[in-house]
């Protein structure tokens, strides 16, 4: 029987852990710390940055070609291999976090600010940015949330901010670099205001001009450097920003600030978390309570999150999203009891074939969507007849490896599902031929795959 | 609707037959055989944005060189006196001499000014202009043709790969797959699953294409337990990018596709990404180039003959900038360029009205001027192909497209 309690654990969260569903609302432990950063430890930013700056010193000092290109091989293997550690640290909080609608948040917004390393020795910064950008800042104000992604490094290399130049700018005219509208164009595209927010051309030009000086260094990491930014004042929505004699971050800041609270800017987002957790066409009154309260607290991610998990529109029984590949397996390792500590002790082969190359299958390739617009939410996107065949063979072939013994398919129908079982799912799984194919059917079953 | 419940009906028929191909009437050779029309179309969807004016340069104009100081220093293979194409893909040399490859400059979709990508590639598989009806905007125009083909089936028109592909999905039925899925299901979990999902519309029809393309294309007999194991010993696929993996993608991708189209299928959609070439083009487009080169050698090999009667285009949501930008790349425009290939196509030309490149030349002072439509392409390409109707593909294929003159591509 379907409860308030055990939908709310599943639309808003990974569902039931071995079939325990957590004794709270969805929201009620947001306010409250983030304990899977300490449980489950990570590289910071800096120490990402470090790495990269020892590589970077390290092929500098090569003496000859030969050596540098085995320096460049260690490294690539290096990076690929803390990737991996970090696959296991992020599957290993969600799996193991009873705040699962915090876990569900994280993966929103670090796909809202979606950052794609580019080449393997920035592999290891996406958990970072993760860790260091998205998860201190859920539940604060959006316009915190927002500075500290456009200005992290991993987002200012990934849309190439770091490299942009004002034209005009005293270094721009020494060495006659100039712009790139990358950061600037997904800023407020993206980010912030949307695509029918109201901006043109000239907004994404004038915002790209005002951008330049974000820079990165890697042993400083995000810097501002004047000399390559451009002199003078830029008008992005009517407004002005800079124009003192010397370029400062704090009008970029102030463009930023300002784009958190604008109307379009509550509209697009609060469209965007009742797409992502509710439906693909959501209620108009859902979106509309989100945007009024985005703009009555200027941003507060937690009055916004939490009315978004309280508003009746978007608990209504109907399962109208279908859960991604991430939320997949994450929801079935739950429900199989499989931990943190089983997931971070798999080596590289185990965790690529329980986890990775199966979410590459099922159309998420783990930290590598197509572009800055993340993964799509259309449910068409994701039950696909080679997605779902995927989902099917790995709900039969993996829980036996993941367990030393099976458990009992009728059983698993609420270990996977608790108050969301219903009765002719638990009939067709007793008919099942093998104990595999049994837990195989219900974590193929629309009620699994759907939230 | 009336076809749908066809289909399950026949689901249901067929699995309780049990799980051999032969079980399945409809997966017979006899009945593929009467295939709507002979010819092939190969869609692909470069996403990201190509730069057209690297990829074929106007060579021969002279503004062209100071545009872009840092960018087609790379000299690549002279196409005529006037364009030049990419060295990236001067593997497709012989393809231009044998009149088997063709290019269309300076066209684009309607999608004007926001040069958003999403919106313009959503654009560009919709096939609709910035005033269509709501009702287009939601299907891609693929789809819309399969409509118009007498006797089109499922297995008539095929997505391939992992992405989803507007272009093609919408009423009319059409199948997707990527080469290496596997679903490894006993009888009795077949009759469970159709039961699972008899009444969730979406799983039951994507779980009905799994298992007819699961048995159409490999042995219907499920592994055994020691084949099964064995087979996870087997190396496994890298997680990250690299080129290695990338290729072989590409390759898997054209060798199915060519097997499909050597077969029943007539229309294959399939997408290539990584085209956004902000920065640091000359190397950065180097990748995206070989792994278009590899799909259109891989389907001309693995097509055979059936490349003669094969066209190929290659369509991308907008151009890019005229000038490089400040970071030695480009970025996001509006005239762009469309790439034909194949035995039905008439090759070895550069068509399209060539707006010139001068300031006064340029759309919004920065974007190649659009002197085309996409669609207007793609609808002759069609057109000359299957011989569908114009005022079809004027109204229901494209609604309000202006298809103009035959530019004689096929």
């Amino acid at each position: 029987m379907t409860t308030p309690k055990g939908l709310a654990a599943h639309r808003f969260g990974y569902g039931p852990r071995a079939g325990r569903l957590p004794d709270h609302a969805p929201a009620a432990l947001l306010g409250k710390r983030d304990r899977m950063l300490k449980v489950w430890p990570g590289q910071s930013t800096e120490q990402v940055l470090m790495k990269m700056a020892k590589d970077r010193q390290a092929d500098r000092d090569a003496a000859n070609p030969e050596i540098r290109r085995k320096i460049k091989r260690v490294s690539f293997m290096e990076g690929k291999r803390q990737a991996l550690v970090n696959a296991r640290l992020e599957l290993a909080r969600a799996v193991d976090s009873d705040d699962s609608y915090r876990e569900r948040l994280v993966r929103f917004w670090a796909d809202h600010f979606t950052v794609i390393a580019r080449g393997a020795s920035q592999l290891p910064m996406t958990t970072a940015f993760a860790d260091d950008v998205i998860r201190p800042n859920i539940t604060g104000r959006f316009a915190t949330l927002l500075r500290a992604a456009i200005t992290h490094p991993a987002m200012l290399t990934y849309l190439n901010q770091s490299s942009s130049v004002g034209p005009d700018s005293v270094f721009g005219q020494r060495v006659g670099r100039g712009l790139n509208e990358n950061l600037a164009r997904e800023l407020l595209e993206l980010h912030t205001l949307g695509v029918d927010g109201g901006y043109t051309q000239t907004d994404v030009r004038q915002a790209a001009l005002l951008l330049t000086g974000l820079s990165v260094n890697v042993e400083k990491g995000t810097v501002y450097l004047d000399k390559r930014a451009e002199p003078g004042a830029e008008t992005v929505l009517g407004k002005s920003y800079g124009g003192a004699r010397k370029a400062r971050i704090e009008d970029i800041y102030q463009l930023l600030d300002d784009l958190a609270v604008h109307p379009a800017t509550a509209r697009h987002i609060s469209w965007k978390l009742a797409v992502h957790f509710v439906s693909d066409t959501p209620d108009r009154a859902l979106i509309e309570d989100l945007a009024a309260i985005w703009l009555k607290t200027g941003g507060d991610l937690l009055a916004v999150s939490t009315a978004l998990s309280e508003h009746p529109a978007a608990n209504r029984p109907a399962l109208e999203k279908a859960r991604q590949p991430f939320d997949f397996i994450v929801a079935a390792l739950r429900a199989l009891d499989v931990g943190g500590q089983q997931i971070t002790g798999w080596n590289d082969a185990t965790l690529r074939r329980i986890a990775l190359n199966p979410m590459a299958a099922m159309g998420q390739t783990w930290q590598e969507p197509n572009g800055p617009d993340g993964w799509e939410e259309d449910f068409s996107r994701w039950i696909t007849p080679q997605a779902l065949a995927t989902r099917i063979d790995w709900g039969i072939q993996m829980p036996r490896r993941l367990r030393k013994t099976l458990p009992d398919a009728r059983n698993f129908v609420d270990m996977a599902l608790a108050d969301m079982a219903d009765d002719d799912l638990l009939r067709l799984v007793a008919r099942s031929e093998t104990g595999a194919e049994g837990v195989g059917l219900v974590l193929a079953s629309p009620r699994f795959n759907r939230r | 609707m009336t076809q749908h419940l066809d289909r399950r009906g026949f689901l249901r028929g067929g699995l309780a037959l049990g799980c051999s191909a032969a079980a399945f009437p409809l997966m017979t050779h006899a009945t593929f055989a009467s295939a709507p029309f002979d010819h092939r179309l190969v869609v692909v969807i470069l996403r990201g944005a190509l730069d057209g004016l690297d990829v074929i340069r106007p060579a021969g104009d002279r503004a062209f060189r100071s545009l872009r100081p840092d960018l087609g220093q790379d000299e690549g293979p002279a196409l005529d006196d006037y364009w030049q194409l990419h060295p990236g893909l001067a593997g497709l040399m012989p393809l231009w001499k044998a009149g088997e490859l063709g290019f269309v400059q300076a066209v684009s979709t309607p999608y004007r000014d926001q040069r958003s990508h999403f919106d313009g590639q959503d654009m560009l598989e919709a096939g609709t202009a910035m005033d269509s009806p709501p009702e287009f905007r939601r299907e891609g125009w693929l789809n819309r043709l399969l409509a118009d083909i007498p006797g089109a089936r499922a297995e008539t028109a095929f997505a391939v790969g992992r992405e989803a592909l507007p272009i093609l999905s919408g009423k009319s039925p059409m199948q997707s797959w990527a080469p290496d899925t596997e679903m490894r299901v006993s009888p009795q979990g077949r009759r469970l699953l159709a039961q699972l999902y008899e009444s969730d519309l979406p799983f039951h029809a994507a779980a009905e294409t799994a298992l007819e393309l699961t048995d159409m294309l490999t042995d219907a007999d499920p592994p055994t337990p020691a084949e099964d194991d064995e087979a996870m010993m087997a190396p496994q696929k890298v997680m990250m990018p690299d080129a290695g993996r990338a290729n072989a993608e590409v390759a898997a991708f054209a060798e199915f596709a060519a097997a499909r189209l050597r077969e029943d299928t007539r229309i294959v959609a399939l997408s290539l990404a990584g085209w956004d070439t902000h920065a640091g083009q000359e190397q950065g487009i180097r990748r995206p180039l070989a792994r278009l080169e590899q799909l259109m050698l891989g389907l001309q090999a693995g097509l055979g003959p059936v490349w003669q009667k094969t066209a190929f285009i290659a369509m991308t949501e907008f151009g890019r900038t005229v000038r490089q930008n400040g970071t030695k790349g480009t970025d996001h425009g509006t005239g762009g360029a469309m790439i034909t290939a194949g035995g039905a196509i008439r090759g070895g030309k550069v068509l399209g009205r060539w707006p010139g490149l001068a300031d006064s030349d340029l759309y919004a002072g920065r974007d190649l001027m659009p002197t085309g439509d996409v669609r207007a392409v793609a609808a002759w390409v069609i057109h000359g192909l299957m011989g569908t109707d114009k005022g079809r593909l004027q109204t229901s294929v494209f609604p309000g497209l202006d298809m103009g003159a035959n530019p004689g591509i096929v």
